[in-house]
């Protein structure tokens, strides 16, 4: 099906371009889409190395166990298919809790973390296991309590109150949040 | 003051780590090298993943095709109580944080900050993620090519978040 939708972006791209009679667009949009791609991933070095430094450090010392400890019965209940002890369970908590506070730089690092080591226990590698669609799902609509960039761009723009949006927003991403894993559910059932 | 909480959080949670770490007899810097040691290929292994999505969306946006798809919508809009000006965001929102961004700043420009459109676009930016960027980057750095239903719970959580950040902001801001 993504096929269906990545080729679904591009045709439709083209036949808008080619109506308006600019089929120049489109050469210079993929190469400019490219070069944002790959000036992304390479920004992402120094974040991620960092990050999974300071992660080690916090295995180490016994911070991602305590807090594994604590919210064990979260993991259980979303995540059957993790063995219990198992190192998966502490990326993907400390990945929420950097997305629930919002920060989204350590949140990324942490995340990655968390695919591979879900990626060690996914018989199949070229196929999202259940659990990694889970993980998305929590992860594109996790519940967001500090929306930094924004109320720093609300600031710049003069709000009166530039923090007011903080409780609708935490309301919206908590209804998007339940149904998002409401409708994991449902594809897992399906055994799609 | 929550900006300036959202400005000490990540620094207390370096100094905590790191005192934590030499309370606790951990050899900080060995063990941060070992950590980081595998930063470069994570971030260079997604190239591939990232190029071919965000390729197909600059073409999609670029285009043009997008604004079409929004102009398409707008009656649907008008008879949710939706304001038209904020569906070109939704539309971006999962597709390029950054555009949505841009999307968000110029409304708010347009219409102020406390206008209801710019709270609505505040509240959506602040909300939802950048769905096809998270699902390329994630997946793409363990080589997964078969996402199964992952899109699909992806964007009804967008769309559900879209929804509720209008209305939830209407009953809240709303006249």
């Amino acid at each position: 099906m993504l096929n269906y939708l990545w080729g679904g972006m591009v045709l439709l791209g083209c036949l808008a371009a080619f109506w308006q009679g600019k089929p120049e667009l489109i050469v210079k949009a993929a190469l400019e889409g490219a070069k944002l791609a790959v000036d992304t991933a390479f920004g992402l070095v120094s974040i991620i190395t960092f990050w999974l430094g300071i992660m080690r450090i916090m295995e180490e010392s016994g911070i991602v166990e305590n807090l594994s400890k604590i919210l064990a019965p979260l993991i259980r209940l979303l995540f059957p298919e993790i063995p219990p002890g198992h190192p998966a369970e502490g990326a993907i908590l400390l990945n929420l809790s950097a997305n629930i506070l919002g920060l989204g730089n350590a949140a990324t690092p942490f995340g990655l973390k968390a695919m591979e080591e879900l990626s060690r226990l996914n018989p199949q590698k070229d196929t999202a296991s259940r659990a990694m669609c889970t993980f998305l799902a929590l992860n594109t609509s996790a519940i967001t309590l500090l929306p930094t960039t924004i109320i720093g761009l609300r600031q710049k723009f003069g709000a009166a109150s530039p923090a007011d949006i903080v409780i609708p927003t935490f309301l919206a991403t908590l209804i998007g949040f339940t149904l998002a894993l409401i409708a994991d559910y449902f594809f897992k059932k399906s055994r799609w | 003051m929550i900006i300036k909480l959202g400005n000490w959080l990540l620094p207390l949670i370096l100094f905590f780590v790191i005192f934590y770490g030499m309370l606790k007899k951990v050899e900080v810097y060995e063990t941060f090298l070992e950590g980081a040691k595998d930063g470069f290929n994570t971030a260079i292994r997604t190239i591939p993943y990232l190029v071919g999505m965000v390729v197909a969306i600059n073409i999609f946006f670029e285009s043009g095709a997008l604004k079409v798809l929004a102009l398409g919508l707008n009656p649907l809009l008008n008879k949710l109580g939706i304001p038209a000006e904020v569906l070109p965001h939704a539309l971006l929102r999962p597709l390029s944080g950054g555009a949505a961004l841009g999307v968000a700043a110029k409304l708010m420009e347009a219409y102020g900050p406390d206008s209801l459109i710019g709270r609505m676009v505040s509240t959506m930016q602040g909300s939802s993620d950048t769905t096809f960027y998270v699902l390329a980057l994630y997946f793409g750095s363990v080589g997964i090519k078969k996402f199964r239903y992952a899109p699909y719970v992806g964007l009804i959580a967008d769309f559900t978040t879209f929804l509720a950040s209008v209305f939830v902001v209407k009953i809240f801001f709303g006249t």
